[in-house]
């Protein structure tokens, strides 16, 4: 047959690796920043913008959507048109997909410093922005699958069915936890409340780690490592159980991330049976990589290429045995809320998908500017500074939260905790902090170097913007070359693919779903617990603002070590008001599920003031700027609707005048700072954040009383 | 805690189970697929990624 002569689009590739580059190094700046404050609060700066608590979810953004994101599209971008055979379906969608991805990471280092949050992790952006990514989704999607109806290559390989489950099931996760109800254009509430949400919410943020940082990468480690490696996979057929596998498990494992939480027992079961089964199609793909490089082991020596891949998919094979470990609830009783999952969660993006990327990068660059590395010496070196970079990052991490762990736990003879002060059990960790923020400079380190590596070989090259190449077209009909109908079932049928990956990975999203969105008229009804009143409401969404979600949890676990803490174990009928859950997923602080009441007035605001003056040697930032804003008023009217309109029983009318109740309630709390001898004025932000923390726990306190006789 | 829930959806009983079942007939059908797949036709599929680099004139796999 003729032969075709076509170009594959490297122009497009180059953008998003040059995207890559620089998102990287300023997301990991940003998290070495936020670890640095975590030993140095000074570097808070006392300004708002830049405390910890808006600019971690600007660091895990930035890793995952743009970092992460644009070297996911650049791999996918170069791999997809060689494995096809055929240039992008339409340069135009290429582009407005670069550009739009990168607007829309532009909206999120703007908006997130800005204090616009929903707070759910690693879906903190408002509505307007995730509008914006589902239609740059829908781009990608279409761009993709165009290109593969135009291909020149009859059959589908495994890579690509990562591509496309990666297209389908991001699509699915960003919708449905994005259900929100907005108030103004830049604050909504989620749909979903309290341990709905939290299903909701962790379902997604489990599964952007199985479909956003697992299996794009994946599909990048079965076409690149055979290419660097110059020979074919170890196993294809183990790479077909192992993607139809992967795909169907993951997607009910969310449920480990609420272990010993208010969710239902049976969701946490399902949760952690799904992710012990987990272990085989993960293991089996990190297998199938490794043995990719059989009688080839001497050439690892040589390649930085290959040393890349190999530490990554061996941090993989370590974060995919840890992951599941985690999921057995007495492990998780030891190391759920501590800085191990932070230890888990870097074991996994610095070594997996930061290091499969740099090996791209090393092995694209060159290719694309028709020439070699720059130097190997230097790649080898960072090779090293990563490989210490992670080591330094984890080690401290793991150890860090084991000790916190032991520590809240401890009990003396007495039966008393021996740390009653939650301080002691952060002080205690500061100096494992100091060493994590080494392991990230390494690592930083490593990646400047890279970088510079990097830009020398492409000045030294020539870059290739339309590559040549030749194949023949796809014939209308198929002639089987190698036997029966059942070698075509699905890897010619692209359409067909997707549509039973989506019921895949459907299946399991709907059986834990369904149930859980029915809960609310199960929950065990506490008659105690209404709707928040106007000022604790605005002092929530300044509490959302803040991010104190991202130190302090709101869930206290039926643990003795934490009723003695803490008070009662928290129950599912609290958080019927709770758009969003703020259960959080970490004790850097601790929680404040049942503050209510604990301290005065005057305590919290000295405290949020200054919180190294009333508690000596504590690491919050101080909040100056709650003194000085002012409580919005007219937006008080719309947070009730709002919240109206998704199930919270505010009587009819209660907008009109819900603003007299609130500065009923801010002139109390006045008061009562003046008899400490505080002047502050009512409207100011403090008092909304006050009156929050005091209604907090209180609710199911009223029960108490109510009960007795 | 979970009867309660569960039992306000209709037949809620058979969910899991014709889960399980179409599950375990599709990984039934993959596997047989699997084994008794044409090893010529995995061959070729295993390939892939490294035709290009057989048959065009793009840089041969410059050494890094």
């Amino acid at each position: 047959m003729e032969l075709q002569k076509f170009y594959y689009d490297n122009k497009i590739v180059k953008a998003f690796y040059i995207a890559t580059v620089v998102f990287g190094l300023v997301g990991m700046l940003v998290g070495l920043t936020a670890a640095i404050q975590l030993f140095y609060p000074i570097f808070n700066f006392n300004l708002q913008y830049t405390t910890f608590g808006r600019i971690r979810p600007l660091h895990t953004n930035a890793i995952i959507f743009a970092f992460v994101g644009n070297a996911i599209f650049g791999a996918v971008y170069y791999s997809l048109q060689r494995l096809l055979k055929t240039r992008m379906f339409s340069d135009l969608l290429s582009w407005v997909h670069f550009w739009g991805w990168q607007l829309i990471i532009l909206a999120a280092a703007i908006t997130l410093p800005l204090g616009f949050t929903t707070s759910k992790e690693y879906a903190e952006l408002e509505w307007p922005i995730d509008i914006a990514i589902t239609i740059v989704w829908v781009i990608f999607g279409i761009n993709m699958i165009g290109t593969i109806l135009r291909r020149r290559e009859r059959h589908m390989y495994v890579a690509i069915w990562f591509y496309l489950a990666t297209f389908v099931t991001v699509a699915v996760l960003h919708i449905v936890n994005s259900f929100e109800i907005p108030v103004t254009f830049f604050k909504s509430y989620s749909w979903y409340a309290g341990v709905q949400d939290a299903l909701v919410q962790w379902w997604y943020g489990h599964n952007a780690v199985a479909f956003f940082l697992t299996t794009p990468f994946l599909g990048m480690m079965y076409y690149y490592l055979p290419k660097a490696a110059n020979r074919p996979v170890y196993s294809y057929k183990l790479s077909i159980i192992h993607f139809w596998s992967l795909i169907f498990i993951y997607i009910w494992a969310g449920p480990h991330h609420l272990l010993y939480t208010s969710l239902p027992d049976w969701a946490q079961s399902l949760g952690t049976v799904f992710s012990i089964m987990l272990i085989a199609p993960s293991w089996g793909g990190a297998l199938n990589g490794l043995m990719t490089l059989r009688g080839a082991w001497d050439r690892v020596r040589e390649d930085p290429v290959l040393k890349f891949i190999v530490v990554a998919i061996t941090a993989y094979s370590m974060a995919v045995l840890e992951g599941p470990l985690l999921s057995l609830k007495n492990v998780n009783a030891i190391t759920h809320f501590t800085d191990w999952i932070v230890a888990h969660v870097h074991l996994g993006a610095l070594g997996w998908n930061g290091f499969l990327v740099f090996a791209v990068l090393y092995w694209t660059i060159p290719r694309m500017w028709n020439t070699t590395l720059y130097s190997k010496k230097m790649a080898n070196a960072h090779f090293w500074l990563g490989t210490l970079g992670i080591i330094f990052y984890a080690l401290p991490m793991y150890v860090s939260g084991l000790t916190q762990s032991l520590m809240w736990k401890e009990f003396n003879a007495d039966g008393f905790l021996v740390y009653k002060n939650f301080l002691e059990t952060t002080v205690a960790i500061l100096p494992l902090h100091m060493l994590r923020a080494i392991g990230g400079s390494l690592y930083l380190t490593g990646f400047i170097l890279m970088t510079y590596n990097l830009i020398k070989t492409a000045y030294a090259g020539k870059f290739i913007a339309n590559e040549e190449a030749q194949a023949a077209p796809l014939a209308k009909e198929y002639v089987a070359t190698s036997g029966g109908w059942h070698y075509r079932v699905l890897e010619n049928k692209p359409i067909l693919f997707t549509v039973l990956s989506l019921v895949a990975i459907l299946i399991g999203g709907i059986v834990e779903m369904v149930p859980t969105f029915l809960i609310k008229s199960n929950v065990p009804t506490i008659s105690s617990v209404k709707p928040y009143s106007p000022l604790e409401l605005h002092g929530r969404d300044i509490y959302i603002r803040e991010g104190c979600v991202g130190c302090h949890t709101q869930m206290v676990r039926p643990f003795r070590s934490e009723t003695e803490r803490y008070g009662e174990y928290s129950k599912a009928g609290e958080f019927v008001y709770d758009h969003p859950f703020l259960w959080g997923s970490k004790r850097t602080g601790p929680d404040l599920a049942r503050v209510g009441g604990k301290y005065s007035n005057s305590w919290h605001y000295n405290h949020l003031l200054a919180p190294d003056a009333v508690s000596t040697g504590s690491i919050m930032p101080s909040y100056p700027w709650l003194f000085e804003q002012t409580i919005n008023l007219d937006l008080t009217a719309g947070k009730i609707n709002a919240l109206r309109k998704i199930g919270v029983p505010y009587a009819e009318n209660y907008e009109a005048t819900a603003n007299e109740d609130l500065k009923k309630q801010a002139t109390e709390i006045t008061s009562s700072l003046k008899a400490d001898g505080i002047e502050t004025p009512s409207d100011a932000e403090i008092v909304a954040v006050i009156a929050y923390l005091q209604r907090l726990g209180k609710d199911i306190k009223a029960e108490k009383v109510a009960e007795q006789p | 805690m979970e009867k309660n829930v569960l039992q306000h959806i209709d037949h809620i009983a058979t969910w899991p189970v014709i889960s399980f079942i179409i599950f375990f007939l599709f990984f039934l059908c993959l596997l047989w697929w699997v084994f008794t797949v044409d090893k010529k036709f995995i061959k070729e599929m295993s390939e892939l990624p490294l035709q290009e680099d057989l048959k065009d004139s793009t840089p041969k796999n410059p050494s890094v």
